[in-house]
């Protein structure tokens, strides 16, 4: 057995990961194990910006984007978490130029701010130029700017290491009233490291998770390949629940039948959607601010624009966005990669012709649940003691039923700072948690069952299957029937992959085992996001059913929490499914009052 | 600054066909891809795989059929596909390129399409190369900010114009592309290669940075960009479009103009 002991590791080299690694590089021995090479991350593929109320160009104030982020989340925002967010979004920001990113310039030589969905002045009044940004490869920007200094600070990557389980212990504790209970401790990691083909356990005091999300759950998504919710299915397994997550965001303007993103800023910078009768139709759903209103509310008025039959092109299935109207001088310099995306994958001219887009699956506003200062929670008060998450595994909850535009880059920025500072300095109060009796048995298991099953089925098969029941069924418009569809469907596919094929036996970079690994971790992650949605009858931020279409603060204005738990059958009650029990949390509230949602 | 644009219009009329021209029919290829697995054999053998594909699909969704539903075997790097991460740099006609921005309809269908991992790199197993000397090269050219002067609170400032200088090679996504191209880095592995020049060059004609001093002298070295012929090969190859050779040569003439 391979054992390293690091003060803290960190899962995932995104920008979360390389955000919190040179916080704790600079102040304890710390190792990133990343499953892919640390620039491959899909942060690189964010384009449009980040906000943060720098008042760069106009009247701008960090309570406004606070606000803007609780109204955007439909209020199921934890308000103490919004405030820290929008609050040191600013620092955020000059952290990132200091270190070297090439933020776009106002005349004047400072920071360029330009529009985004659902910023807007003063609660609502009219969108803000409150996102900085580079071009449209932002998010591009702020993985090599932090990969930079990860160089600068000699953090050390181990890069292709598949973190595959979490070494956790349990202690007898009691709490404050008398009850008792079990108080979970993190000890380490397991990973597999894809040359070798062996595993490595990582002793840690302190272990972050920040491994991205798991958009690979659908098939039309802007998501990269890798995104399969490994790091939100490994917590899961080992008993911690995951927050909020029947809430995934689909993102306006994915390329028509590709779901290849195009950033938001293009409408920032002036472009607007259009359908076959060439209406600018955002003008009746959202009067104020119309092409910038929040994601969940513009993809659905696209799919509507599809269902009552105005959407374009052969199949009448997806709608336009029209750059035509803009100087292709501007364009060329403010959005030159999308519209290269355009030409290179549909063959369309954004200078001359409309874009074909539609819907596509982008990002988990749920996850692993931490309190503002990252900790993880093993339920809804009690904190995991060297356990951290930050990014989009996790839930803080900034992002509530609807994360807006740009709040993902800066999530990771101000969460992952925090996330390497508190793991850092928990490293140096606490001692290593001794290791479990065989810290690998469990991944050796699961890893010699994929390769020494003789059964039948293919990953990709099922993969793609389980895909296409979750664009049908469990997109943008969703009801009971169709949730029902999906739950039958994964029962399916769960028997099928215990008798799935993996062809290549070897060692050496073994993605076909791999690939394998990550579709249980899908299947895990569908399942929790569908049984989510069944029990949340209301709609909710980018939850939205069409059996309940109104928001119930009542029955719904909380969290919900899905916990693993193999008591629960399917005759438990009317509404169980076996395998999760549901509970809720409480949503935090500090000065925002719940509001009806118009834009 | 941005001028304030007017209000585009509420509806307007769209030219006919609008929105793409409709479905592109099926075509079948045949994929001729490089297979090397030293736990079977030290020897690399070209593999033939004839399939059936549609108009929108790349190269990387011609070997993601193979592996998914041929043989699961076949290995090779990719994660976003759409030529932002950089992963997938393979040889495809003898031509580096991102698999998942090349089009197969873009490729003389009629012969087999031939792709093999990108040279000059130790091959690992099939298309995968072992990246750590790419790497090795980007961090010896400091490829970081250094600034000696006093923090400011907020940002530093940086005109318009002192930012467009080193735009073009703040695209890079480390592909290795460029450098696996270059034949004076197919016969010595010593030389830092395009990549990191083009890093290099993103932080000498960066008006914050005071180490472009050092950095030309690192790059001053005998393998440094000297060695560079100059062979055009780096910028036909960068699938984000820039301008390597030229800003080798800005490189160069940085050194020159300090010497004197």
């Amino acid at each position: 057995m391979q054992v390293h002991k690091y003060d803290v590791v960190i899962v995932g080299a995104g920008g979360a990961g390389m955000r919190a690694a040179i916080e704790s590089g600079q102040r304890a021995r710390t190792a990133v194990l990343t499953k892919l090479y640390p620039t491959r991350s899909h942060t690189g593929a964010a384009q449009g910006g980040m906000c943060a109320a720098l008042a760069n160009v106009e009247e701008d104030n960090w309570e406004w984007h606070t606000f803007d982020t609780i109204k955007g989340g439909d209020y199921l925002v934890d308000q103490d978490a919004a405030e820290v967010m929008a609050k040191e979004a600013i620092d955020a920001v000059l952290d990132l130029e200091k270190m070297g990113l090439p933020f776009n310039r106002t005349p004047e030589g400072r920071i360029d701010q330009r529009r985004f969905g659902g910023h807007t002045r003063d609660h609502g009044k009219a969108p803000v130029r409150r996102a900085c940004y580079a071009a449209d490869r932002t998010g591009h920007m702020i993985l090599q700017t932090l990969y930079q200094n990860c160089v600068k600070h000699n953090v050390e990557f181990y890069n292709e290491y598949y973190v595959l389980d979490l070494l956790l212990v349990e202690e007898d504790a009691v709490r404050e009233d008398g009850t008792p209970y079990k108080q979970k401790r993190v000890a380490g990691v397991v990973s597999y490291d894809l040359a070798s083909g062996e595993l490595h356990v990582f002793q840690a005091k302190s272990v972050v998770f920040a491994s991205g999300g798991a958009g690979k759950v659908f098939k039309t998504t802007s998501n990269a390949h890798t995104l399969t919710g490994d790091g939100m299915g490994i917590a899961f397994r080992r008993g911690i629940p995951l927050e909020d997550m029947e809430f995934f965001q689909f993102h306006p303007t994915g390329l028509a039948g590709l779901g290849i993103l195009l950033t938001e800023g293009a409408r920032g910078e002036g472009a607007i959607l259009r359908n076959s009768e060439g209406e600018r139709f955002m003008e009746r759903y959202a009067p104020t601010i119309k092409d910038l209103a929040p994601r969940d509310i513009v993809a659905r008025a696209m799919a509507n624009e599809v269902r009552e039959g105005r959407g374009c092109g052969p199949n009448k299935d997806y709608v336009l966005l029209d750059l035509t109207h803009l100087e292709p001088a501007h364009i060329e310099a403010k959005l030159p990669d999308i519209t290269e995306f355009a030409r290179t994958y549909l063959g369309v001219e954004p200078f001359t012709e409309p874009v074909p887009v539609f819907p596509t699956a982008h990002y988990a506003m749920g996850g692993i649940p931490t309190n503002i200062a990252t900790e993880v929670l093993q339920d809804n008060d009690t904190v995991v003691p060297g356990l951290f998450a930050a990014g989009e595994v996790a839930c803080v909850s900034v992002h509530g039923s609807n994360r807006l535009g740009t709040n993902s880059l800066l999530d990771i920025n101000v969460f992952g700072k925090r996330a390497g500072v508190a793991a850092a300095e928990y490293s140096k109060t606490a001692d290593f948690v001794e290791l479990p009796e065989d810290p690998e048995a469990f991944t050796r298991s699961m890893l010699t069952g994929l390769l020494d099953g003789t059964g039948t089925e293919r990953v990709a098969q099922i993969r793609k299957e389980l895909q296409d029941t979750m664009d049908a069924n469990m997109q943008v418009f969703r009801t009971r029937e169709s949730l029902e569809r999906v739950l039958n469907d994964l029962a399916d596919f769960e028997a099928r992959y215990r008798n799935v094929a993996v062809q290549d036996k070897g060692k050496r970079f073994n993605l076909d085992l791999l690939e394998a690994v990550e579709l249980g971790f899908l299947l895990d992650m569908a399942k929790v996001m569908t049984v989510g949605a069944l029990h949340r009858e209301e709609s909710r931020g980018g939850h939205y059913r069409e059996d309940f279409p109104d928001r119930d603060d009542v029955k719904f204005m909380k969290h919900s929490m899905a916990y693993k738990d193999n008591s629960v059958t399917a005759a438990s009650s009317a509404e169980s499914v076996a395998g999760i029990r549901l509970e809720t949390k409480p949503v935090i509230f500090t000065r925002y009052e719940p509001m009806e949602r118009k834009y | 600054m941005t001028a304030e644009m007017a209000e585009p219009a509420s509806k307007i009329e769209l030219p006919a066909g609008v929105g793409g021209g409709g479905e592109i029919p099926t075509f079948n290829i045949t994929l001729r891809v490089r297979r090397y697995n030293p736990e079977i054999s030290e020897e690399a053998v070209w593999q033939d795989h004839q399939l059936t594909m549609y108009g929108t699909d790349r190269v990387l969704d011609a070997l993601h059929k193979v592996k998914w539903e041929i043989d699961g075997t076949l290995s090779f790097r990719r994660s976003c596909a759409h030529g932002v991460c950089g992963s997938d740099a393979m040889r495809i006609n003898g031509r580096n390129r991102l698999a998942c921005k090349t089009l197969l309809k873009d490729l003389d269908t009629s012969k087999p399409i031939t792709v093999e991992p990108i040279k000059g790199l130790p091959v690992e197993k099939d298309l995968i190369v072992d990246m750590e000397p790419f790497f090795q090269s980007f961090r010896e050219v400091m490829p970081f900010l250094i600034n000696k002067g006093h923090e400011p609170t907020k940002e530093r400032l940086q005109s318009v114009e002192d930012r467009e200088r080193f735009d073009d090679t703040t695209k890079c996504i480390l592909c290795a592309a460029c450098t696996s191209s270059c034949p004076v880095f197919w016969t010595d592995g010593q030389y830092f290669g395009p990549a990191a020049i083009v890093n290099a060059h993103r932080f000498i004609f960066d008006s914050r940075d005071d180490a472009g001093d050092m950095r030309l002298e690192i790059l001053n070295d005998k393998e440094g960009v000297w060695r560079c012929r100059t062979t055009f090969n780096c910028s036909e190859a960068c699938p984000r479009g820039i301008q390597v050779t030229q800003a080798i040569a800005e490189v160069k003439q940085a050194i020159l103009a300090r010497k004197i």
